[in-house]
C-alpha cells in the first residue's frame, strides 16, 4: 500500500501541477454553479438599469395575474406588484444580506481563531470555551435568540446569522493557527523583532487563507438560506422592504389559490444555494485535494484481471502447491503504468517454506496480494500470467471459488496485527467468524474450536483473551491471534507477509518459532515474505530474491546465503549482522530502487551495481545463470565466495 | 459503562451552566429598557415598575442570575404576558410536539442517510452513486420551508393523501394513528437536509474504512462481500457517523422552527416565532433554554452510543 501511495505522489510531481483556476474549470459541476451564480449576481446588480416595473407599485386592479399576461412575465402578487421585478430586487437584497453576513462571520470568526491560536494559553481557553458554548446551541435557535434580543428586522437578522456562523470559522482557523504558531518560520519572524500583529498578518494569515475560503464556500449557502428563512418567518425583512424569504412568506398566504407567487421566490433561493454549493464543492476539491472523492477510491472485492491476459504457457505442475508463472501486476494511476510485479515465477512444494526477499517497494507484498486478488483495484490490475494452486489457475476461478479458497486453503498472516485485526470485534469473535466462514458449525462449536486454536498458538489464559479487543492485547499476542485465524481452516498454504516486522526482537523470535513449529507439525506450505535475510534463514527452505518487480535469484537458503551469484543478493546478505563478528562492516545499499514506471533498460539493478558494465544496460537479462541449485538473473555473476568490491 | 455515562453526565453540567448564563443574559442584552421592550410602548409606568421588581431588574446582574437560576431549577421560568400563563406550562406542552417531530425526522434522516451513504460508497462512481450524490446536493440546497409548501400543494391539496397542517384532526382527531398521519409531511420535510448531510459523511466514512487493512483481512478470511461491507466496514464507519447524527439533532431541532410554522405544528419552534414577534421575551427565554438543554442531552446520548460501539474509547 505504501508503495502505491509513494508512486502516486511521484506521478503527481511528474505531471506538473495545473493552476487552481484551471482545476476548478475542469470540474464541470463547479463551472456550472459558477455560471449560474455569475448570471444571478449580474442580474441583481443590474436591477436599477434593467427595464423593470417598480417592484413596490401596487395595482389592485390586476392582482394575482398569471404569468405572461398583461406584460407581467411572472404575473403579479396579491397587491398587483410585478413579480419579475420583485424577484430581481428581492434577489438583490437576499444576496447582499447573505454575502454581508458571510463576510462578517468570516472576518470575526477568523480573527478570533487567529488570536486564540496564536496567543494560546488563557486567551485561547477563554475564547474557545465561549465558541464551544455557542455551538452547544442548535444553530437556528441561537439566531432566533439573537433576533429576540435585537428585535425583528433585516439588519438584525443579518447580524444573527453572521454571529451563529462565527464558531465555524473560529474553530477551523484556530486549529490551523495553533499548528503554525509552533513552526520555525514563526519563531524566526518573532526573533527578527516583528510585532505579533505583523506576524499574524504577514506570516500566519496567508497560510490559513485557503481554509477561510473553504469554510466560506461551505457556509455561505447556509447563510443565504437562513437569512431568507428568518425573513420567511417574518423576523427578517419588514414590509415594504422585501427579500426572497419575505416574498415567499407573503406568497404563502395565497398558496392554495395562486401557488405560483410563493413557488417562484423559493425556486430562486434554491438555485442560488445550489449554485453556491456546487461551486463550494469544486473549490474545496481544488484547495484540499485530500477530500476529493477520487482520492478515496474504493477497492473492489477482487483485483481486476486484464481481459487480454496471456496465461503463462507452462503445464500445470500438480506436484507443487503453488506454481506462479510470469505474474504481472500493475498499478494504473492516471496515464502512467507502474509495473509493480513484472513477470514473477514462483513454485512451492507441499510442506515447503519459500522466503521471498527484497527491499520495500520491490513488489514482494504485491506479489503475495495478487495470489488471491487482494491488490486494491483501482488502481491494481493483474495484467498477465497464471497462478497455479493445486492444479487450478486462481486467475480463472469464479469469485465464489476464490472466496472459498481465501481463508480456507490459502490463509494470510499480515504485518501489523493492530491494523489488520478489526478494532471493534474481540479476538474471539474474529476467530469464530473465520471458522464459520468455512465450516458448517454452530456458534458454541465454533467457540470451542477457536479456544483450541488459541491454545495451539500458545496464547496464555486463552479463555479470557477470547473476549479481549485487539487494542488490549500485546503485539505478540495479536500476531498469535492472526496466526490462529490463519490456521483456523487447515490451509494448504500460508502466506505470511512480514509477520514479524512490527514486533520487537524477542517476540519476533517467539512468533517465528511458533510459525515454524506449526507448519512442520501440519505440513503446511508457507510463502514467507520479508526484507531480512536474518529472519529468512531461520525458517525458509528456499529463498527467492526480488528486485524491481522481478525475481533476480533463487535457490536453497543455505547456498544462496553462503554463495550468492547476484550482486544484489550479496548486498542483502551483507546487511545482516552476524553474532560474534562485531567488527564486520554492515554495508547499507547505496541508492534507491528504481521507480517501477520508469524501469531502466536491461538490468534494473545496474544503476546501483558496482559490477555493472555496458552490456548490463542493453537488453532484458534472462534467468540463465545456474550454479548448483541456484538460479540468478545476472550476466556478471559473483564466483562462489567472491566478495563485492563496493568501491566505497 | 455506568462509570462512563456518569462521567459524561458530569461533564455536561458546565455546558448546561454556560447555556443558562447566555440565555439569562438575553434580557440584559436587550437594547434600551427591558421592561418597556417586554411590555410594549403602551405600558404604564406602574406596569414597568411592577415587572422590574418581578424580574429583579433593579438588582445587580449576578444577583439577578442567581434568583433566576433558582427559579428555573424549581421550574419557574416566569410568566408569559402575551399568553397570560406560566412559561413552563406552555413550553413543556409545546416541547412534546417538537420532540415527536424532531425525533421522527432524526430517525428518518439516520435511516435513509446511512443507507444512501453505504450504497453510494459501495457503488462508487456508478449510476447509483451519481444519482445519490445529485439528490444529496439538492437536498442540502433546498429551502426546507419552500419544500414544505410544495409537499403541501401536492400531497395535501392535489392528491389529498396527508393533511396540510396541525398535529391532530380538529374534529374526532387524536390518537397515535392520527398524529402519525399528520406527522408524515412535516417529518419528511424536516429530515431532508439532515439526510443529505448524513449520507455525504457516511459515504466518506465508508470509503475511508474500506481502504483499511482490517477490511483486507476480512476479505482474506473468505468472508462474503456482503458481510465485509455491512458488518465489518459499516460498524467501523458508524463510529465516525454517530457524532454527525448528534450534531444533526441540533439542525433538526432548529429547523423545526420553519417546519412547525409551515405545517402549523403546535411545537416550540412555532411558539418561539410568535413569541419573538410579540416580544414575549420570557417565553423565548424558556423555550430556548429547554431546546438547547435537550440538544446537549442528544449529543450526550450520541457520545455514549459511540463509546458503546468503540471499545477503544473506553
Amino acid at each position: 500500500m505504501s508503495a502505491v501511495a509513494a508512486e502516486g505522489r511521484e506521478a503527481k510531481a511528474g505531471s506538473g501541477r495545473p493552476s487552481s483556476i484551471t482545476l476548478l474549470f475542469n470540474n464541470r459541476l463547479a463551472t456550472f454553479g459558477l455560471s449560474v451564480l455569475v448570471l444571478v449576481v449580474l442580474t441583481a446588480l443590474l436591477a436599477p438599469i434593467l427595464p423593470l416595473a417598480d417592484p413596490n407599485a401596487t395595482d389592485p386592479a390586476s392582482r394575482l395575474t398569471p404569468p405572461f399576461a398583461d406584460g407581467h412575465i411572472l404575473g403579479t402578487d396579491a397587491l398587483g406588484r410585478d413579480m419579475l421585478s420583485r424577484l430581481i430586487w428581492g434577489t438583490r437584497v437576499s444576496l447582499a444580506v447573505g454575502f454581508s453576513a458571510s463576510l462578517i462571520a468570516a472576518f470575526a470568526g477568523s480573527t478570533i481563531g487567529l488570536v486564540a491560536g496564536y496567543a494560546g494559553g488563557r486567551t485561547d481557553q477563554a475564547l474557545m470555551r465561549f465558541i464551544d458554548l455557542m455551538m452547544a446551541f442548535p444553530y437556528i435557535l441561537l439566531a432566533l435568540a439573537i433576533v429576540a434580543i435585537l428585535g425583528p428586522g433585516l439588519i438584525n437578522a443579518l447580524y444573527a446569522i453572521a454571529i451563529v456562523n462565527v464558531p465555524f470559522f473560529a474553530r477551523n482557523i484556530r486549529g490551523l493557527t495553533v499548528g503554525l504558531a509552533r513552526r520555525e518560520f514563526i519563531d524566526a519572524a518573532r526573533l527578527s523583532g516583528k510585532s505579533s500583529l505583523a506576524i499574524i498578518g504577514t506570516e500566519v494569515l496567508p497560510n490559513v487563507l485557503p481554509t477561510i475560503v473553504i469554510t466560506l464556500s461551505t457556509t455561505i449557502g447556509w447563510m443565504i438560506l437562513e437569512t431568507a428563512g428568518l425573513s420567511f418567518l417574518g423576523l427578517g425583512a419588514q414590509p415594504p422592504q422585501a427579500d426572497l424569504g419575505s416574498m415567499l412568506g407573503e406568497g404563502r398566504k395565497v398558496l392554495f389559490t395562486t401557488p405560483f407567487v410563493s413557488l417562484v421566490p423559493g425556486l430562486m433561493i434554491f438555485f442560488i444555494v445550489l449554485s453556491i454549493n456546487l461551486l463550494g464543492d469544486g473549490i474545496r476539491d481544488v484547495l484540499d485535494p485530500r477530500l476529493r472523492s477520487g482520492a478515496l477510491a474504493r477497492p473492489s472485492a477482487r483485483t481486476d484481471i486484464a481481459e487480454d491476459r496471456v496465461a503463462g504457457q507452462s503445464s500445470a505442475r500438480d506436484d507443487q502447491v503453488l506454481d506462479v508463472k510470469d505474474l504481472r501486476t500493475e498499478f494504473r494511476i492516471g496515464r502512467s503504468i507502474h509495473k509493480a510485479v513484472g513477470g514473477v515465477d514462483l513454485a512451492i512444494a507441499p510442506g515447503e517454506c519459500l522466503g521471498l526477499l527484497g527491499e520495500s517497494g520491490s513488489g514482494k507484498s504485491v506479489t503475495a496480494m495478487s495470489l488471491t486478488g487482494l491488490v486494491p483495484s483501482p488502481p491494481g490490475l493483474i495484467a498477465g500470467g497464471r497462478i497455479g494452486f493445486l492444479g487450478e489457475d486462481l486467475l480463472d476461478v469464479s469469485d465464489k471459488r476464490l472466496r472459498n479458497l481465501r481463508g480456507g486453503d490459502i490463509a494470510y498472516v499480515f504485518q501489523d496485527p493492530l491494523a489488520t485485526l478489526h478494532p471493534l470485534f474481540t479476538a474471539g469473535e474474529q476467530l469464530i467468524e473465520a471458522i464459520r466462514a468455512h465450516q458448517d458449525v454452530d456458534r458454541a462449536e465454533a467457540r470451542e474450536r477457536a479456544l483450541t486454536l488459541m491454545r495451539q498458538v500458545r496464547i496464555p489464559n486463552a479463555e479470557a483473551r477470547m473476549d479481549a479487543y485487539p487494542h488490549k492485547l500485546s503485539g505478540g499476542l495479536r500476531q498469535r491471534v492472526s496466526i490462529a485465524m490463519a490456521l483456523a481452516n487447515d490451509p494448504k498454504l500460508i502466506i505470511a507477509d512480514e509477520p514479524t516486522t512490527a514486533l520487537d526482537v524477542t517476540v519476533q523470535a517467539q512468533v517465528l518459532k511458533l510459525l515454524d513449529d506449526l507448519r512442520k507439525e501440519r505440513g503446511t506450505a508457507v510463502l514467507f515474505i520479508t526484507h531480512d535475510f536474518g529472519v529468512v534463514s531461520e525458517i525458509a527452505d528456499r529463498v527467492a530474491v526480488m528486485y524491481a518487480g522481478r525475481i533476480v535469484e533463487t535457490g536453497p537458503t543455505g547456498e544462496v546465503m553462503a554463495n550468492p551469484a547476484h550482486p544484489y543478493t550479496r548486498m542483502l546478505v551483507d546487511c545482516v549482522p552476524v553474532m560474534g563478528e562485531p567488527d564486520r562492516r554492515l554495508s547499507a545499499i547505496r541508492g534507491r530502487p528504481p521507480a517501477v514506471d520508469k524501469l531502466p533498460k536491461g538490468c534494473a539493478f545496474a544503476p546501483r551495481c558496482p559490477r555493472a558494465e555496458a552490456d548490463c544496460r542493453r537488453g532484458t537479462i534472462p534467468m540463465e545463470v545456474k550454479r548448483g541449485r541456484i538460479e540468478a538473473r545476472c550476466i556478471h555473476p559473483l564466483a562462489p565466495g567472491e566478495a563485492l568490491e563496493t568501491g566505497a | 459503562m455506568t462509570a462512563i455515562i456518569a462521567k459524561r453526565l458530569v461533564a455536561a453540567i458546565p455546558v448546561l451552566f454556560g447555556l443558562s448564563i447566555i440565555v439569562f443574559l438575553m434580557i440584559a442584552l436587550i437594547p434600551g429598557d427591558p421592561a418597556t421592550a417586554i411590555l410594549g410602548s403602551y405600558a404604564t409606568p406602574e406596569n414597568v415598575q411592577e415587572l422590574n421588581e418581578d424580574l429583579g431588574l433593579d438588582k445587580s446582574l449576578p444577583q439577578q442570575y442567581l434568583a433566576w437560576l433558582s427559579g428555573v431549577l424549581q421550574g419557574d421560568f416566569g410568566r408569559s404576558y402575551a399568553l397570560n400563563r406560566p412559561v413552563i406550562d406552555e413550553v413543556l406542552e409545546r416541547f412534546q410536539a417538537t420532540l415527536i417531530l424532531a425525533g421522527a425526522s432524526l430517525v428518518l434522516a439516520s435511516l435513509f442517510g446511512l443507507l444512501a451513504g453505504i450504497v453510494s460508497a459501495v457503488r462508487q462512481f456508478g449510476l447509483a452513486d451519481k444519482a445519490i450524490t445529485l439528490l444529496v446536493l439538492i437536498g442540502i440546497s433546498v429551502p426546507s420551508f419552500w419544500l414544505g409548501l410544495i409537499l403541501i400543494l401536492y400531497f395535501a391539496v392535489k392528491i389529498r393523501l396527508f393533511p396540510a397542517s396541525g398535529m391532530e384532526a380538529v374534529y374526532g382527531g387524536g390518537g397515535p394513528l392520527d398524529v402519525l398521519h399528520h406527522l408524515v409531511l412535516p417529518a419528511v420535510t424536516l429530515a431532508v437536509v439532515a439526510t443529505g448531510v448524513i449520507a455525504r459523511l457516511t459515504r466518506t466514512a465508508m470509503l475511508e474504512v474500506l481502504r483499511q487493512d482490517y477490511i483486507r483481512t476480512a476479505r482474506a478470511k473468505g468472508l462474503s462481500e456482503r458481510r465485509v461491507i455491512y458488518v465489518h466496514a459499516f460498524k467501523a464507519a458508524l463510529v465516525s457517523v454517530i457524532p454527525v447524527i448528534g450534531i444533526q439533532a441540533g439542525f433538526v431541532l432548529g429547523g423545526a422552527v420553519y417546519i412547525e410554522t409551515v405545517f402549523q405544528w403546535p411545537g416550540i419552534g412555532a411558539m418561539l416565532v410568535n413569541a419573538i414577534s410579540q416580544r414575549d421575551i420570557l417565553l423565548v427565554q424558556g423555550g430556548v433554554l429547554v431546546v438547547a438543554a435537550s440538544y446537549v442531552l442528544f449529543n450526550l446520548l450520541a457520545d455514549i452510543l459511540q463509546v458503546a460501539l468503540d471499545p477503544r474509547l473506553k
